[in-house]
């Protein structure tokens, strides 16, 4: 048993995710109240160069063909071994496509406590402590990491990317792979995002639509004030699981993170998925019924209107300005 | 094929939750595409045996409810123990479950039961195909960058979204499935809740600064916000 702080470092093609940095900020907190390190966990292949400007005192390599790419069940065994050998006090992964795929069944295999969705940690008196979200994000639920060694998985929200990078090269101890043999699951092949027309990610005026608009047909209505705008549409997981709008116009944890001067959201709830891919507007404005909605925490603006009545009157006003 | 769905009800609102929705979609899917057989089962709390008649409406085959003391320190781990001890009766060749829990902080239901049963786990998946005893999957990434995995059955999977939108099923139909439709019911004994944290504190989020509302009639508003977006120069 160890006083360490893992980190699962979460990387894509080539490139650490952000998330990997956020842990690490969030580890640091860890370790500065149990004392011990921030221990980074590479697993991959041919990627000692990932670790360059990780926040970690040390980073543990493990190097297999086998994990070239992320495949679940190899990173959960690379994992089991990693965790089995050290008996840190904690382990961060995210609550990530790759984080939550392996979490659960380290929980399980290893006889582990989990806590999911976890938000902000803490550590005061020796105390390690959890705040993760419930419903949605509507509630918050505290309480302390359960000892010896306890499994973590982390949303993005408290900490930023910075606080979990660092100039100095942490340490590198080479660890080899366990039995990678027999292997169920693989990986085919990536397919990269269809472009679309418009890149959101790129766009200075952005008109987001959520399950707000309650119908297809209702699409028109923000995409006649976008026009008026000169703003291209964009809009939340259920309106683009509808089908009703492109993939390519996803903004959020499964879509494009955007930093449009203007953001407006239009019969959107402002969860934390949808939420983390706005952080980097400059200004945020929302319509919604509902005056409690989560979107009004983040906007500068808001208006607690129906969104068929009062978006039609603004798309006017602005064609007025504009023309005149 | 035997198709498994594992449902969930909300919280405080005794529907479906949304992920589990779309596997449960995923599933109808691939009944219609090859003819499988689809059985729902879920953990007996108050709103269950709605969820479970409403799948029925929509077209499962097989409706299992578990009983037991579900209500209290119910969590996925305590659930996932016992859906994972029914399995080797039902004999799925899929599992699907929605890939992310919301009322429970001790993981996705998906991963806890296939290594319970020993069997592997892919979340996160907006695409299933079968052909010969082996299951494609999309699997989804940040960004929008998908990952094709294949892997034999039988498997868990955790389903982000359907190929194709929940369908809808109108009221009546549930209704005459609750008169039509017998729930298979399966006592479980002694529910093992171990692997979660205790919660010590639940409270609201603060919030950050909340919006400035803007207050007046439609006209006001909009002048408002056009003042607003010139203010901001996009205007
Ligand atoms: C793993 C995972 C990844 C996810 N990734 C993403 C992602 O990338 N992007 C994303 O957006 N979501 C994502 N989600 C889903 C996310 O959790 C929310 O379910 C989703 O963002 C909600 O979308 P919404 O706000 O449009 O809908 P809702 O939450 O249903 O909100 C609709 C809002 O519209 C308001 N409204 C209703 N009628 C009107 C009206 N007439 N006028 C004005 N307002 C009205 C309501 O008050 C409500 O607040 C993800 C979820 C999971 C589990
Ligand atoms: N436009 C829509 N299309 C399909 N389902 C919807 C739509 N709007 C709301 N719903 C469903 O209705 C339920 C209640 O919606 P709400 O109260 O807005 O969260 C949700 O579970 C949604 O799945």
């Amino acid at each position: 048993m160890s006083a360490d702080i893992y980190v699962l470092i979460e990387h894509m093609q080539g490139k650490v995710n952000d998330i990997s940095y956020i842990m690490l900020a969030a580890g640091r907190v860890l370790a500065g109240g149990s004392g011990g390190q921030v221990v980074g966990m590479l697993l991959g292949h041919d990627v000692e160069g990932l670790t360059a400007n990780l926040a970690a005192d040390k980073v543990l390599l493990v190097d297999h063909p086998s994990l070239a790419e992320f495949t679940p069940e190899a990173y959960q065994k690379a994992m089991a071994a990693l965790i089995e050998q050290s008996a840190p006090r904690t382990v961060l992964m995210g609550e990530t496509s790759i984080g939550a795929d392996i979490a659960g069944g380290l929980s399980a295999l290893l006889g582990l406590p989990l806590v999911s969705l976890c938000r902000h940690v803490g550590a005061e008196g020796g105390r390690l402590t959890f705040t993760s979200q419930i419903c949605g994000g509507k509630i918050l639920a505290e309480g302390e990491l359960p000892g010896p060694t306890c499994l973590l998985t982390i949303m993005p929200g408290d900490y930023k990317v910075e606080q979990g990078q660092s100039s100095t090269q942490p340490a590198i101890e080479k660890v080899p792979a366990p039995d990678l043999e027999d292997l169920r699951v693989s990986l085919k092949e990536y397919i990269e995002p269809t472009a679309g027309d418009v890149d959101i990610a790129r766009e200075s005026v952005l008109v987001a639509v959520g399950r707000g608009i309650q119908q297809e047909m209702n699409i028109e209505i923000p995409q006649e004030l976008a026009d008026a705008l000169g703003a291209a549409v964009c809009a939340s997981r259920p309106v683009v699981d509808q089908g009703w709008m492109d993939t390519s116009r996803l903004v959020g944890k499964s879509g494009k993170h955007v930093s449009p001067k203007v953001y407006l959201a239009i019969g959107i709830s402002g969860a934390p998925e949808h939420v983390e891919g706005i952080g980097g507007s400059d200004l945020i404005l929302a319509i919604n019924t509902d005056p409690k909605a989560p979107i009004f925490d983040i906007a500068k603006y808001g208006t607690s209107t129906d969104l068929l009545d009062i978006v039609p009157v603004l798309t006017e006003k602005i064609k007025a300005a504009k023309g005149g | 094929m035997n198709i498994l769905v594992l449902l969930d009800t909300t919280f405080l609102r005794q529907i479906i939750n949304e992920p589990d929705e779309h596997a449960l979609e995923q599933a109808l899917l691939l009944k219609e595409a090859s003819g499988a057989t689809v059985t729902v089962i879920g953990a007996g709390v108050d709103g269950m045996e709605d969820v479970l008649f409403t799948a029925a409406a929509k077209g499962a085959d097989r409706e299992i409810k578990l009983t037991g003391d579900f209500e209290a320190g119910m969590n996925n781990h305590a659930r996932a123990r016992a859906f994972a001890a029914m399995m080797g009766e039902l004999a799925p060749d899929l599992i699907l479950t929605g890939v992310q829990a919301h009322n429970d902080i001790d993981g996705a239901l998906g991963p806890l039961v296939a290594q319970y049963i020993d069997l592997p786990y892919i979340g996160y998946i907006s695409g299933v195909s079968i052909t010969n005893g082996e299951c494609t999957v999309r699997k989804e990434y940040a960004g929008g960058l998908i990952g094709e995995m294949q892997a034999p059955l039988p498997i868990v999977l955790g389903i982000q979204a359907a190929e194709k939108p929940p369908r809808y099923v109108a009221v009546s139909k549930v209704r005459q499935a609750m008169k039509t439709v017998t729930l298979d019911e399966h006592p479980t004994p002694e529910l093992d809740p171990s692997g979660a944290a205790d919660i010590e504190r639940m409270f609201q989020p603060e919030g950050g600064e909340h919006a400035e509302m803007i207050e007046g009639d439609l006209d006001q508003i909009a002048d408002r916000f056009v003042e607003l977006l010139r203010d901001a120069g996009v205007l």
